[in-house]
C-alpha cells in the first residue's frame, strides 16, 4: 500500500468541554471512496470540516498528500500553520455543503467561475467554457444563467459539486450531501455523486445517511462513534455482519 | 425683500405665493446639505464599520470609542465645535461646507452600526463556502458579503437619510440659510411668522414623504438575495 492522501494522527477536536474527535486515527488512500456513517454528533462532519481547514484542531496531526495540514516545518519544528501554507494545502480539496452554500446574488455559472477565474487565473472565457461542462456533467447546461433561489433543492446541490469540482480538487469532501433535500430529489444528486465515483479518479469523503448508497459506491465505510471509528470494512462487510454491537445497533436502526 | 423677491402682504395667500420662491431656495440648500452629510455619513460610516470590525483590538477599540462618543454628544456641540474651534487650528470652511460635515458625523456613528449588521447577517455558510474555494478574504468581502449586505442596509439607511433631512436647521445657528432659517427671516422682517413657519412644515411633510417613497422603490427593486452578479 501507498502513502495515504488523508492521515488522520491522534486527532483531537473539542468544542469546550465536548470531545468531538477522541484522538482519532483515519487514513484514506489515494482515489478511495469512502464513506463515513454514524449517528449525529459521532463527529463524522468534524472530520470534513477539519479537513476543508473550516475547523481547527486541538491536539494531534493532520497529513494530506503527505504534508501536514495544520502545521508547517518551522525553525523549532513542526508550528501553526500560516494563512499560506492553508491556502496552499487547501487548493487541494473540494468540499459539497449540507445546505448547499451557494452564493445567492450570483448567476449558476458565475457561482462556478468565480473561484477559478480569481484563484486558478483562469481566463473568463476559460473559465466560462469549463464552468458549462462541468453545467453539462450535472445534468444542468440549461440553467447556467439563472440564480440559486430559481432552482429546486436537488439542482442546486449540483451545481455545488459543479462548483466543487471546478477548482479541480485531487479530495471531494461530501457533508451530508442529500440530507438538505426533499427526499424526491436525493436521487437526481446521487446519481451524479455515483458518476463522479465511477468516472473519475477522485478521492471521494462521503458524510452521509444514505446507507443504500454507501454500500454502492464506497470502497470502504467507516462507522463513527463518540468521536472514533468504531469499525471499518468493505461495505459488504460492515452492512451484512458487523463486528461491533454499536454498529450492528446503528444500522438497525436506520435501515427500518 | 430677500434674494430678489419681494413679499406681497395685500393678503395672505398673495403672501404666500409671493415668499414661495424664496423658500424653495431655502429648500434646495436644505436638499444640498442633506445629500452631501449623508454622503459623507455613507462613506465615513462604512470607514468606521471596517475599522471597528478590524481584527486588532489597537484599532477596533479606538473607533469604537470615537464612534461612541460621536453618538452621545448633541450634534450641536459638534456643529460649534467644528465652527468655532477648526478656524483656530487655520481651517476655515464654508459655514455650509461645516454644517454638513458635522450632520455626516454625527450619523456616521449611526451608519457604521448599520453597516455592521449588515455584514455580520451575511451568514456563516458564504464564508465557509468562499473559504473552501480558497477566494482571497477582500475579495470575499467585495463580492460575496458587501453585494448581499446592501439590500438588507437600504431601509435602515433610508430611515436616516430622513433623519438627516430633519437636522439640516440644525445648521441655522451657524447661518447657513437652510429653509428653516429663511422663514424666520421672512418672519423676522414681515411679523408674520405663521405663514412662512407653516409652509416650511408642509415643504418638509414634501420633502420627507418624497425621499422615503424614494427608499421604499429602492427597496422593492432590489433582489433580496443580493446585488446580481451574472
Amino acid at each position: 500500500m501507498t502513502d495515504p492522501i488523508i492521515k488522520f494522527d491522534k486527532v483531537v477536536k473539542r468544542f469546550g468541554d465536548l470531545t468531538v474527535l477522541d484522538e482519532l486515527d483515519f487514513e484514506v488512500q489515494k482515489g478511495e471512496k469512502v464513506s463515513i456513517i454514524g449517528p449525529s454528533g459521532s463527529g463524522k462532519s468534524t472530520v470534513l470540516r477539519i479537513l476543508m481547514t473550516l475547523e481547527q484542531i486541538d491536539g494531534g496531526i493532520v497529513t494530506v498528500g503527505g504534508e501536514p495540514l495544520w502545521h508547517e516545518s518551522g525553525p523549532n519544528g513542526l508550528q501553526p500553520a500560516s494563512e499560506a501554507h492553508l491556502r496552499k494545502m487547501r487548493a487541494q480539496l473540494g468540499m459539497v455543503f449540507q445546505q448547499f452554500n451557494l452564493f445567492p446574488h450570483m448567476s449558476v455559472l458565475r457561482n462556478i467561475t468565480e473561484a477559478p477565474v480569481r484563484v486558478l487565473g483562469l481566463s473568463k472565457v476559460e473559465a466560462r467554457e469549463r464552468g458549462e461542462e462541468l453545467l453539462e456533467l450535472v445534468g444542468l447546461a440549461d440553467q447556467a444563467d439563472k440564480y440559486p433561489h430559481q432552482l429546486s433543492g436537488g439542482q442546486q446541490q449540483r451545481v455545488g459539486i459543479a462548483r466543487a469540482l471546478a477548482m479541480r480538487p485531487s479530495i471531494l469532501l461530501f457533508d451530508e450531501p442529500t440530507s438538505a433535500l426533499d427526499p424526491e430529489l436525493v436521487g437526481e444528486v446521487l446519481t451524479v455523486i455515483g458518476r463522479l465515483a465511477e468516472e473519475h479518479d477522485l478521492t471521494m469523503l462521503l458524510v452521509t445517511h444514505e446507507m443504500r448508497f454507501a454500500r454502492e459506491i464506497s470502497d470502504r465505510v467507516c462507522f463513527f462513534d463518540k468521536g472514533q471509528i468504531r469499525e471499518e470494512g468493505t461495505p459488504e462487510a460492515l452492512f451484512t455482519d458487523p463486528n461491533e454491537e454499536r454498529t450492528r445497533e446503528f444500522l438497525k436502526a436506520v435501515l427500518d | 425683500m430677500l434674494f430678489g423677491f419681494e413679499w406681497d402682504l395685500s393678503n395672505p395667500l398673495a403672501f404666500a405665493i409671493s415668499i414661495l420662491p424664496i423658500l424653495l431656495i431655502g429648500m434646495w440648500v436644505t436638499i444640498q446639505a442633506t445629500v452631501v452629510g449623508f454622503f459623507v455619513a455613507l462613506v465615513l460610516g462604512l470607514i468606521f464599520a471596517i475599522l471597528k470590525s478590524a481584527p486588532s483590538r489597537f484599532i477596533a477599540w479606538p473607533a469604537r470609542l470615537v464612534t461612541e462618543f460621536i453618538r452621545d454628544t448633541p450634534l450641536l456641540v459638534q456643529l460649534f465645535f467644528l465652527y468655532y474651534v477648526l478656524p483656530e487650528y487655520g481651517i476655515v470652511l464654508p459655514a455650509f461646507m461645516t454644517g454638513a460635515l458635522a450632520l455626516g458625523l454625527q450619523y456616521s456613528a449611526y451608519t457604521s452600526e448599520v453597516y455592521r449588521a449588515g455584514i455580520e447577517a451575511v451568514g456563516r455558510d458564504q464564508h465557509e463556502a468562499a473559504r473552501a474555494l480558497n477566494l482571497p478574504s477582500a475579495r470575499t468581502f467585495t463580492h460575496i458579503v458587501v453585494p448581499q449586505a446592501i439590500p438588507r442596509i437600504v431601509p435602515a439607511m433610508g430611515n436616516y437619510l430622513v433623519s438627516i433631512m430633519k437636522d439640516v436647521p440644525v445648521l441655522s445657528v451657524v447661518t447657513v440659510l437652510e429653509m428653516l432659517n429663511v422663514a424666520k427671516i421672512i418672519g423676522d422682517r414681515t411679523f408674520n411668522y405663521l405663514i412662512p413657519l407653516s409652509m416650511v412644515g408642509g415643504l418638509y411633510l414634501i420633502m420627507t414623504l418624497v425621499a422615503s417613497a424614494g427608499v421604499r422603490l429602492l427597496d422593492r427593486y432590489l433582489p433580496k438575495q443580493g446585488l446580481p452578479l451574472k
